[in-house]
This record gives structure tokens, sequence and C-alpha cells, in this order.
């Protein structure tokens, strides 16, 4: 079933006299279960698109059915509360409340909760903090936390209210090789585990851990292919360490 | 999103910056203490001018002349004879005049406020005499040239010494002084009660003044109970007196007690409410402190509030927030004013003898005006903040 449902979607700015066609009549359909990467060079309309897809933004023509709802006519309060409830946002600068610990961070979406599930928000903040590894950092606050750290408490709070799917902004943008690594790990865990994926990026190694990258140019996309093969973040990690260590003992001695 | 939460937030996201907060507060802080303590003062001296007044004697009435041109006075002793002949209500009646003089005695002179009365005066006023008597009857029927004391003019002329038996002269008549007043301190607005001489009112009407006028009639009233009646006795009296037909304008005032207190206490009165106000106007002033405070936190805030836009905060909620941090900054500021007000205000009374009366209505209005502050000048950060665009806000650096 499809998760995401995008129909002829275009959307103009206008600057002065000169209107900007960001996207120019967009089809897209991602299945449950989907790890869908979007890539394209700045300008390609990348960033308009997913700030649609995250409901952060209206497009000028078009449909977007996200779980089955028709979502471009909503109103700001409903675009919120889809925004609360359906899509988990992970950024490049991760985006933490500063100076408030990691789990005050992952319990904000329950803050905002209008469902009524919200009794247990501190047990289900830690026990997501416990999924992405982070168990045993829940009062840290982030500038005790190092990159790849800050970016898996913003994963532990784009899944702390289950949303439909997390829609991730390079989310590796700002991390080494290695927090990189751990980070597509993580995210290869979560879609191995049925949750779907949609990651904005403009690296091909990062890219290439996802199941079906979309490239875009000038606002419309230019093609649409499944990976073929695969890689396997945690393999390229343990590879990279065993590099490391043999570098840093080489240098050593 | 509960209020209970909505609180805890905030209280939390002012905890997050505690110098800074506590110096916005600083403004309405001041402004409540300010106030409070200004109207705890104002009321403090109201109260005792009250008391004063109170003390002055009981079921007081007086006769005086309204006010205006000195001219106007057309009172004389004939109506002191009159009301003490036909008054029915009166226990004691005094006709008053008043006037400064240079008193000498002993080796030097001192400037003061010498009145002439009759020794009713002393029962009305509830004056006694520490030393040596007051005069009687028979000086006042003999014009007698004969003063008592204030505590001040007796300690001024004779330091050290009895003045009672020694002379003295009021501008140039002699007199000999017969007695010393027991002190009455102060009044509530600062004038020594202390710094008098009393002469006999018909000496003092022959020898002193220039004409033959009473400035005031001062009354006592048998009962309390009796003060309407008296009062309407006395004016119609008076009336007789000055033979004035019906719906013609007194030429005189009738005062009791009541009147009295509220004419004394109508210059600190205005007094209160002008330092009341200068005070407001500092609340004021805090509460632009606080707004500025809250813009500068919008802005240096933007991301925040563009995450808590993007995981699902609705702009009532971001608006909510950024108005209850106001509003708990300023009712915090608030409260701490008051207690700081209390606190100045005890030790004004304890350490100054500043009179000081702090009534609840006074805390509750400023506590009010606080929060009203908060919300006044929290509103329009708050609405910015609201209406922040999430994408721009995110991007915000």
């Amino acid at each position: 079933m499809a998760i995401i449902e995008l129909r002829g979607i275009k959307r103009h700015y206008v600057v002065g006299d000169i209107v900007v066609k960001a996207i120019r009549g967009l089809d897209l359909d991602v299945d449950t279960g989907e790890f869908v990467a979007i890539m394209g060079p700045s300008g390609s309309g990348k960033s308009t698109l997913m700030n649609i897809l995250g409901c952060l933004d209206k497009p000028t023509e078009g449909s977007y059915f996200l779980d089955g709802l028709e979502t471009s006519k909503a109103s700001p309060d409903a675009f919120a509360d889809i925004r609360n409830e359906k899509i988990g946002f992970v950024f490049q600068g991760f985006n933490l409340l500063s100076r408030t610990s990691a789990l005050e961070n992952v319990e904000l979406p329950l803050f905002y909760d209008r469902t009524g599930a919200r009794t247990d928000a501190r047990k289900r903040a830690a026990q997501a903090l416990a999924e992405v590894g982070l168990g045993e950092r829940l009062d840290h606050k982030p500038n005790q936390l190092s990159g790849g750290q800050q970016q898996r408490v913003a994963i532990a709070r784009a899944m702390v209210k289950d949303p439909a799917f997390i829609l991730a902004d390079e989310p590796t943008g700002n991390l080494d090789t290695e927090m990189s690594l751990e980070i597509m790990s993580l995210f290869q865990d979560l879609n191995d585990r049925g949750k779907t994926i949609v990651m904005v990026t403009h690296e091909p190694d990062i890219a290439a851990y996802t199941k079906r990258i979309i490239a875009m140019r000038d606002g419309a996309i230019v093609s649409d292919d499944p990976v073929r093969k695969r890689r396997v973040a945690k393999d390229d990690l343990a590879e990279w360490k065993r590099e490391h260590a043999y570098l840093a003992e080489g240098a050593a001695s | 999103m509960t209020a209970a939460k909505l609180i805890t937030a905030s209280i939390r996201s002012i905890l997050r910056n505690k110098m800074r907060s506590f110096l916005t507060s600083l403004g309405i802080i001041i402004g409540v203490c300010s106030v409070i303590v200004m109207v705890a003062v104002g009321s403090g001296s109201q109260e005792q001018i009250k008391k004063q007044i109170a003390s002055m004697g009981t079921n007081l009435l007086m006769v005086m002349p309204p006010r205006g041109p000195r001219e106007a006075n057309r009172m004389s002793m004939s109506d002191v004879t009159k009301l003490r002949t036909e008054a029915s209500y009166l226990s004691a009646i005094s006709g008053e005049v008043r006037l400064s003089a240079n008193v000498v005695g002993g080796s030097t002179y001192w400037s003061t406020s010498v009145y002439g009365i009759e020794p009713d005066y002393a029962t009305i006023k509830d004056w006694k005499v520490s030393n040596g008597e007051f005069f009687t009857d028979k000086d006042l029927s003999a014009r007698s040239k004969v003063a008592v004391l204030g505590k001040t003019v007796a300690d001024k002329l004779f330091p050290g010494e009895d003045p009672v038996g020694k002379s003295i002269r009021i501008e140039t008549t002699p007199f000999t002084v017969v007695g010393v007043l027991a002190s009455k301190g102060s009044t509530g607005m600062g004038d020594d009660q202390d710094d008098v001489v009393m002469v006999p009112l018909d000496t003092a009407i022959n020898r002193l003044t220039k004409d033959r006028k009473i400035q005031s009639i001062e009354m006592s009233v048998v009962s309390e109970d009796l003060m309407d009646e008296a009062e309407a006795e006395v004016t119609a009296i008076m009336r007789e007196s000055h033979k004035l037909g019906d719906g013609e304008e007194a030429d005189f005032d009738v005062m009791n007690q009541e009147q009295i207190i509220q004419t004394a206490s109508q210059t600190s009165q205005t007094l209160t409410s002008l330092l009341a106000a200068i005070a407001g106007v500092s609340l004021i002033v805090g509460g632009i402190g606080i707004m500025n405070i809250m813009l500068v936190s919008v802005t240096e805030r933007t991301r925040e509030i563009g995450i808590r836009m993007s995981v699902g905060a609705r702009r009532r909620d971001i608006l909510l927030q950024f108005l209850s941090e106001s509003v708990i900054l300023s009712l915090l500021g608030g409260l701490v004013g008051i207690l700081l007000a209390l606190l100045l205000s005890w030790v004004m009374t304890k350490f100054f003898s500043t009179p000081t009366l702090v009534s609840p209505s006074v805390i509750a209005a400023s506590a009010g005006f606080a929060a009203a502050v908060g919300i006044f000048f929290g509103f329009y950060p708050a609405r910015k903040a609201a209406n922040l665009y999430p994408i721009e806000a995110l991007r915000y650096e």
C-alpha cells in the first residue's frame, strides 16, 4: 500500500516579478517498507519536495495523499497535527533543543500529542532512546553528546510516535565517516523492521545504503531506479573499524 | 497540552536563563515593591493622622469660618455665649483665637503659636498639665495675664528650669507662667503640637489680637450617639445668631471629627496617589523590559520554535508557551516584589519609625497588575513567535 502518493505536484515561488518553478509537475508513490533516497544537485527542487513531503509547505498545484489522506487542503493546525502523528523528521543539523536532556528532546512530539495516547510519555521516550542505543544517556544534554549520538537522539525523537514514515534531510551531512555509517546502519535496522524512510542526500555513497534512488533535476524526477547492489552499513562499519585499527597500529609501531 | 505541562515547560525555560530571567523580572520587582511601599507609607501616615485627631478629644465638634479671606469671618464671642447657653447636647465649649508671636522669657526668645482659649479647651482637646496648673474661669473673666506653656516652648525658654511662676512677654505684654502642658508629640504631618502657648481667651482678644473675632469654636458633645443632633442644633443656633434667613448661605462651617480627619488627610491622600502613580509608571517600564527580553528571546529561539513546529506544535501552542513564560516571569517578579515590600515596610516601621500600613487589597491589585503587564507586554512577542513559518524558522541560524 502506498504511504505517499504525489499527483501532479507543482510548487512555484514568486520572488519580485519572477516566478521560480521549484517543482514543475511531479508524480511519486512510496510504499510501506521502502527506503528511498532523493538525490540531485542544489536547485534541483529536492529541498522543496522534502518540505512538501514533510507537510511544512503546500504545493501550488497537485495533490498529496499521506497514509490515504489528502493533505494539500489542510489548515495550518491540521498540518501541525499531521507532522505530529504521521511524520518523523531527522535533520542535517540534528535540531535538538539545546540545554535540554535527551529524554526531554525525545518526549517533545508526545508533548504536542492530541490523540490522548501520551500517558506514558517518559517511558516511551526512554524506550525509543534505548532502541537507538542511548539507553544509558537519557539525561545527557546535546552538548554532552557526539554528533552521531545527537543524530541518534533525533532519530529516537522521530520514532517515538511510530510515524507513517521517517523523513531525513541529509542526516549524515554533518557527520564523519564512522558516525555516518553508524547512522545508516541504524536506518537500515529500522527499515528492516518495516519502517518507511525517505532520505534526501547528495552523497552517492550514502544513497547506496537505500533500496531506491530518485534523481531530480530542475524540479522534476529524471530517474527512479531500485538499488541493485545494496550495501550493508553494518558490514562497512566493521571493515572501516578494522582498517582503522590497522592504520592506528601501523602508526604506533 | 495541559496547563500543568505548559507551566512546567515555561518554568524550565525560564530557569534555563536564570540571570536574564532575574534581570527581566527586576523591573517588575521594583515596580510592584515601590507601589506597595508608597501606598503603605501613605496609608500609614493617614492612619496616624486619624489616631491623632481621635486623640485630640472625643465627640469633637467645631465651628469654623468658611474657607476664604479672613474678612469673611463673622464669628464673635457672642456666638460662643449663645451656644453655651442654648445648646443642649454640649458638655464643654471654648472659643479659640490663634496668632503667631515672639515669646520672650528667661534669657532668650522663641517664635511660636499662641492660643487664646477658655479652660474647657483642655477637656475638649484632652490636654493635661504636667506641672503647675491650667488657668481658670476666674482668670478668664479677670483677663489675667497668665500663660500655660507647651513642652517645646518651656524647654526652649527655660531649659532645665521650672517655668512655673516665671514671667514671659508675648510680643510686648508681660504674662506669668502658671503651668506646663504634658507633651503630645508631633502630628502625622510633622507639626509639633507642643510648640504652643495658651492664654485666656479674653486676655488674648484684648491684648494680643487686633480684632474681636473668634477663629473657631471647639465643642465636646455629651455622647457619640448625639453627634448628628448636636451638629444640627449648633448649626441652627449659629444661623440664628448670625441672623441668617432661610436658604441663605451659611457664613460658618460646622465640622465633626470625621470631617476634620478627612480635611487633614486630604493632602496626604493626594500625595499617596501621586507617589503610587509614579511607582505604577515604573511597573509599566518593567513591563516594557519584559517585552524587550521576550522579543530577543523569540529571535534567539527561532530555531527552537521551528523544531517545535516540525514535531507538531500548533501556532496556539507556541503563542501560549511564550505568553505563559512572560506571565510567569512577571508574576514571579510580582511575588518577589510583594515580599520585598513587606520586608521594607517592616524595616521602615521598626527602624525608622515611619508608620506603614500594607493593605491586602493593594497587594492583590499589584499582583493582578503584574500579571496584566505580563499578558499585555508578552502578547506581541508571543504572536510574533507563533506566526513564524516552520521552514524559515528551521533554517534560521
